[in-house]
């Protein structure tokens, strides 16, 4: 069995300030972290290869400083690593985004052997689409399966996996040939504890650099210029004041909440 | 990328969402907002679906407004699976060549829609919250919150067609608006020995059927309300003012409620009228989703606890002893 | 025969076992450096004060490339009170000049720079993994375990470099447990302000050359306590380190130390309008010479700050770190040669040490904690005499010169007595001689 698996490095979210004055994100400092559902997908990936032997590969896209996302997937049991890295693809949407991907891992392929599974996150944290997943899928022509939680039975010799994946409303179970691409939710699994063994031999493993040059990514197809959709303005959204606080007895307290929020009821219709 | 004749590329197209026999209301509020663009471009919102038996839904997208109904039918594409669904969908579009195509950005239209655009090469903006027309070159204007809500960005798409994006649900308004929909019926031939993908089990639990985004009144319950029994007391305020309850991550991550109720980051982004956060630190993850509610209420044992940043109203106190003092006294003033 | 899985393991990747890893990676010595962070440096997110010498020793020239924030042309020692200060410091040309003394860096990228060195010189480093304990055998470290599952390591020697808290110098006995006397806490902050403000709120010309503020005095109340302002590129780093004990007799936090520090009337407008970026406390080990224990034993060395070896009156600890990392990995390349890690083996180590400026300097200076110790008013006393002196003189309010000078030595001998006054004078000449 060999897994791909899509990665991308993120600001962690929890650490990114806003600049009211200037209306941008502060990043400066902010550590970058893998999108942490990535990283349930890693562990999806190389639980599948602990049961059923086989190879787990990770391909990010990204700047140069990415490379220590790839050393995290080896830390968290990844065989081989490839980092997508060229001036090309800066400002790529997501079309553009899930184009380089889809060529970057011919490379993976040709390199290391044909894939059973793809694997991608449901979602960036950053930029929170949620379309890189199926664009891939698409130009491999693969089934998708989102929003995965459990994956219920591999079956290595009839080419099949079954799944359960959330809906709006519950779950729903499907099966698919392989291969297939499966975006992943937190609920997935836990992140175990990697050994040292996998610390030590990832710190031993080279991070595979891959551009526009040593692939046969189509430069005319990725980068800002080649992206459909464009960001006209970035904005913050306006600030929340802090507000008041009520104080006083229990009573008290409820009282003035109910005076306080009594219009905004008349409003909606409740007294 | 493809050089597009983008003049071809007509009328609004609103993607009717549908679940056992039933519309998501998402897709009525799209037809609302859609008339609103439609006019301003000076064309048609029209509805388009694909299923086994989607006809029936002519008089009610009418009722909102869609001037065509577009639609696919076939028994295999009865239940929602991507690809099936997309390649029929690609079909209407690539025939009919709508300017705009909007689709409600639920569990299942983000899953369809990445993989639509992916095969028109289309450009789509993700889970916008508002919706414009650009006056001086009629682009459609899409903006969005990314970085978890901390990044609002305007997005457009100059040189494709069509303008595809999904859209947040409760966003908009669906407001009747009646006509009478032309229906175009299409035939897509597809069988099932053709679709690899089976689905083997669907598990609808009704408690876990929730959209917290429907609600206009949210009561939100974190760590510290203590114990998974203790969430009852979020249940019975929400159920005086009418609206629903949700929790934090760690109330999920403890086994007290499904994920499917967690509001946040990684759960739903919510913007009720009231938001009452209940023993909730107020951590960004959780702030992200809730933070564009018209008021947000707050109790928390800690003065310093960064809810408190964000608060309309802030209550120092315990939680366990103000929602049901809540209860009690709403109970009485809303009753009558 | 058990498994060998390196050479030698190093414990922490701070500037003592980076250095050591450099030396031995260099010499093709299978080696890791196991560190508990996500990364060398991460957790060292502040600012400090890096001599250039010790590294240029094994690395020429590496200034030119590192992350680097400023070069030190001035020095000041302030010595503080409520209302004034005292001020002394050299600021020297020479200082301008490349190579350059020291410089101001953040360690979280200078560290993070330094490993990639260490590891493309052939080194390991593990990240997020902590040692847990050594393995002992027949009385010979023979390797470590770690919090990972397949956890153990082992190899010929293990070298601790894993900071002041050194649970390994501790669990083999080497180290006592650190009492409160021996360590000081700091407590610091990243105050980010633009280049051109720095440069002229300091006085310098550039955004490439930097000013230190060593701060002490009667303003800290008695409490031995050496608070800090280094100049970064577009940030200062402020802190406040007091000895431990005195933190506890005086009930003070701190927190509150450093906000109080922030407020001085001399050191507020320094700061004015930054905003605070980063924060953080960590301990300095203070003890000096007779603090440093004995650095190694069987198929172990301790290097750093894990052999607390800070040169508390300097502010020095990274060089000191540097220079011993270097020092235990020539021990071991020497004991390998032997195929001998015993301890009579490495105690060429210890020899190495007393030998070099690391442990020469903090002997120098070795009576001086226990001397602080017992007269705080050293602390207090004599700075606040100074500074009342100095303000006197350069007062002028009518009062004759030679009229002032009585008024001092009348104070001098009111407050400490002549005779207690040489008796502290010729101690501190001879604990500093
Ligand atoms: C403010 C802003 C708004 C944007 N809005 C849009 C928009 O509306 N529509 C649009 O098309 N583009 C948009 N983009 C561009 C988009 O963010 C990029 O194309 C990005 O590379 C991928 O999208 P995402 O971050 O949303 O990832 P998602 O699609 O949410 O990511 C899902 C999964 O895909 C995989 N993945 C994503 N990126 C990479 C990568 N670089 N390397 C490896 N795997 C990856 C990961 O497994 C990830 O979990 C926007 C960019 C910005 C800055
Ligand atoms: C990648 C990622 C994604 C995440 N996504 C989400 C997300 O989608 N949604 C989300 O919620 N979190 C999310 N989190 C987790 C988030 O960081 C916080 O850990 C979580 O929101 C904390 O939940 P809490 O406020 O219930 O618990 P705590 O942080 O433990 O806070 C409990 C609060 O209750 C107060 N309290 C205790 N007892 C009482 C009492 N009797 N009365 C009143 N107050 C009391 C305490 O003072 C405290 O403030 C995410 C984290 C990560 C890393
Ligand atoms: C506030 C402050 C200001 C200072 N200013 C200066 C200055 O201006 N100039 C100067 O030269 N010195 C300064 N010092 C002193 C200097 O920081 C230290 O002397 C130096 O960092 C010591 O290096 P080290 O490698 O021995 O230890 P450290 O830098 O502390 O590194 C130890 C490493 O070991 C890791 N570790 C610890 N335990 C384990 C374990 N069990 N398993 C795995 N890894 C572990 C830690 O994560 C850490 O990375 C200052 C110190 C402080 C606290």
């Amino acid at each position: 069995m060999h897994s791909l698996v899509f990665i991308k490095q993120v600001p962690d979210a929890a650490q990114v300030r806003v600049d009211y004055e200037t209306g941008t994100l502060i990043r400066e400092g902010v550590p970058a972290i893998i999108n942490p559902f990535d990283t349930h997908a890693i562990e999806a990936a190389v639980q599948i290869k602990d049961k059923f032997g086989g190879s787990v590969s990770v391909l990010c896209m990204g700047p140069p400083m990415a490379d220590e996302a790839l050393k995290k997937a080896l830390a968290m049991g990844a065989d081989n690593v490839f980092l997508l890295s060229d001036r090309v693809f800066a400002g790529s949407d997501t079309l553009a985004t899930s184009y380089a991907l889809w060529a970057g891992a011919q490379k993976v392929i040709q390199e290391v052997g044909p894939v059973d599974i793809f694997w991608a996150g449901k979602q960036a944290i950053d930029g929170d689409t949620a379309q890189t997943g199926p664009g891939i899928a698409t130009r491999f022509d693969v089934p998708l399966v989102t929003y995965a939680v459990e994956i219920k039975e591999v079956d290595p010799q009839a080419r099949k996996i079954k799944i359960v994946r959330l809906l709006e409303g519950g779950t729903e179970t499907v099966e698919v040939p392989m291969p297939c691409l499966i975006t992943t939710e937190e609920t997935l699994n836990h992140i175990r504890f990697a050994p040292l063994p996998y610390l030590i031999k990832a710190a031993r493993t080279p991070v595979v650099l891959l551009n526009s040059s040593n692939t046969t990514i189509d430069a005319s197809q990725c980068g800002l210029k080649n992206s459909p959709t464009k960001v006209k303005k970035a904005f913050t959204p306006p600030k929340r004041e802090r507000g008041e606080m009520i104080e006083g007895s229990l009573d008290e307290i409820v009282n003035t909440v109910y005076a306080k929020i009594e219009p905004m009821l008349k409003q909606l219709g409740k007294v | 990328m493809i050089k597009q004749d983008i003049t071809q590329y007509k009328n609004v197209w609103v993607f009717i969402e549908h679940n056992e026999g039933k519309i998501e209301r998402v897709s009525l509020e799209l037809l609302s907002k859609g008339a609103e663009l439609a006019k301003d471009l000076g064309c048609e919102v029209c509805a388009f679906t694909v299923g086994d038996k989607v006809e029936q839904f002519a008089k009610e997208v009418g009722e909102y407004g869609a001037k065509k109904f577009y639609i696919i039918e076939n028994p295999v594409l009865k239940e929602y699976r991507t690809e099936p669904w997309r390649d029929a969908i690609v079909y209407l579009i690539d025939k009919y060549k709508p300017e705009v195509a909007l689709i409600g950005a639920t569990t299942l239209g983000r899953d369809l829609a990445g993989t639509v655009a992916t095969k028109l090469s289309a450009g789509l903006t993700a889970d916008t919250t508002a919706l414009d027309i650009d006056p001086s070159n009629k682009n459609l204007l899409m903006t969005r919150p990314t970085f978890g809500g901390n990044l609002m960005a305007t997005i457009f798409c100059p040189d494709n067609r069509p303008q595809m994006s999904t859209v947040r649900p409760g966003v908009f308004k669906a407001v009747k608006n009646p006509t009478k929909p032309e229906i175009i019926k299409e035939k897509y031939d597809i069988t099932e020995d053709k679709i690899v993908k089976k689905i083997i089990e669907k598990v609808q639990t009704g408690e876990e059927k929730v959209n917290l985004s429907f609600y206009e009144v949210i009561v939100a319950g974190g760590k510290g309300m203590g114990k998974k029994e203790n969430l009852k007391l979020l249940e019975d305020l929400a159920n005086v003012l009418g609206g629903t309850w949700a929790v934090s991550r760690k109330v999920v991550q403890a086994g007290w409620a499904p994920q499917s109720r967690q509001v946040g980051q990684t759960g739903q982004t919510v913007h009720p009228k009231i938001y009452i956060a209940a023993g909730i630190s107020g951590a960004v993850q959780h702030v992200a989703g809730m933070k564009s509610s018209d008021i947000i209420i707050a109790i928390n044992t800690d003065p310093e606890a960064p809810i408190f940043e964000v608060a309309t109203y802030g209550i120092v106190g315990d939680c366990l002893q103000v929602l049901p003092k809540m209860t009690e006294m709403f109970k009485q003033k809303l009753v009558k | 025969m058990r498994k060998k899985d390196f050479d030698v393991v190093i414990v922490g990747a701070g500037p003592a076992g980076l250095a050591a890893g450099y030396v031995l990676a260099k010499a093709k010595v299978n080696v890791a450096i196991i560190e508990r962070g996500t990364f060398p440096g991460s957790k060292n997110v502040m600012g400090g004060i890096f001599y250039r010498k010790a590294l240029d020793d094994l690395m020429p020239d590496f200034y030119k490339e590192a992350p680097l924030e400023r070069h030190i042309i001035e020095q000041k020692l302030w010595l503080i009170s409520e209302d004034s200060v005292f001020s002394t410091g050299i600021r020297s040309e020479k200082f301008n000049k490349e190579p350059y003394n020291c410089f101001s860096v953040f360690r979280a990228k200078f560290d993070k720079w330094f490993a990639q060195k260490v590891q493309e010189a052939g080194a390991l480093i593990i990240n997020e993994t902590v040692v847990k304990d050594p393995i002992v055998e027949n009385g010979k470290v023979v390797g470590v375990r770690t919090d990972r599952p397949d956890g153990d390591l082992y190899c010929d020697c293990v070298i601790a470099a894993d900071g002041v808290n050194s649970f390994l110098a501790k669990s083999l006995g080497l180290r006592e447990k650190i009492t409160p006397n021996k360590v000081a806490i700091a407590v610091k902050e990243i105050i980010g302000l633009p280049e051109n403000v720095i440069n002229d709120r300091f006085g310098v010309s550039n955004d490439s050359e930097g000013v230190t503020i060593e701060i002490t005095g009667p303003y800290f109340e008695g409490m031995e306590t050496m608070a800090f302002i280094y100049t970064n590129k577009n940030s200062v780093s402020i802190g406040v380190g007091t000895i431990i004990e005195d933190i506890i007799e005086h009930k003070v936090n701190p927190n509150d130390l450093i906000e109080k520090f922030k407020t001085h009337p001399s050191i507020a407008p320094l700061i004015a309008g930054g905003e605070t970026k980063e924060y953080l406390a960590h301990m300095i080990p203070e003890g000096g010479y007779y603090a440093v224990p004995k650095l190694y034993t069987d198929g172990f060395m301790v290097t750093g700050d894990a052999a607390m070896l800070v040169n508390s009156v300097h502010r020095e600890g990274s060089n000191l770190a540097i220079e011993s990392g270097k020092l235990a990995a020539r021990t071991y390349l020497e004991a390998r040669e032997k195929g001998d890690f015993s301890a009579k083996s490495l105690s060429a180590y210890q020899t190495k040490m007393e030998e070099s400026f690391v442990l020469k300097d903090l002997k120098m200076y070795r009576n001086l904690p226990h001397l602080l110790e017992e007269k705080r008013y050293l602390l207090t006393k004599y700075p606040q005499l100074i500074i009342d002196s100095m303000y006197n003189i350069y007062n002028v309010d009518g009062v004759s010169k030679p009229d002032k000078i009585k008024a001092i030595k009348e104070r001098l001998k009111k407050d400490f007595g002549y005779w207690n006054l040489a008796k502290d004078m010729f101690t501190l000449w001879r604990k500093l001689g």
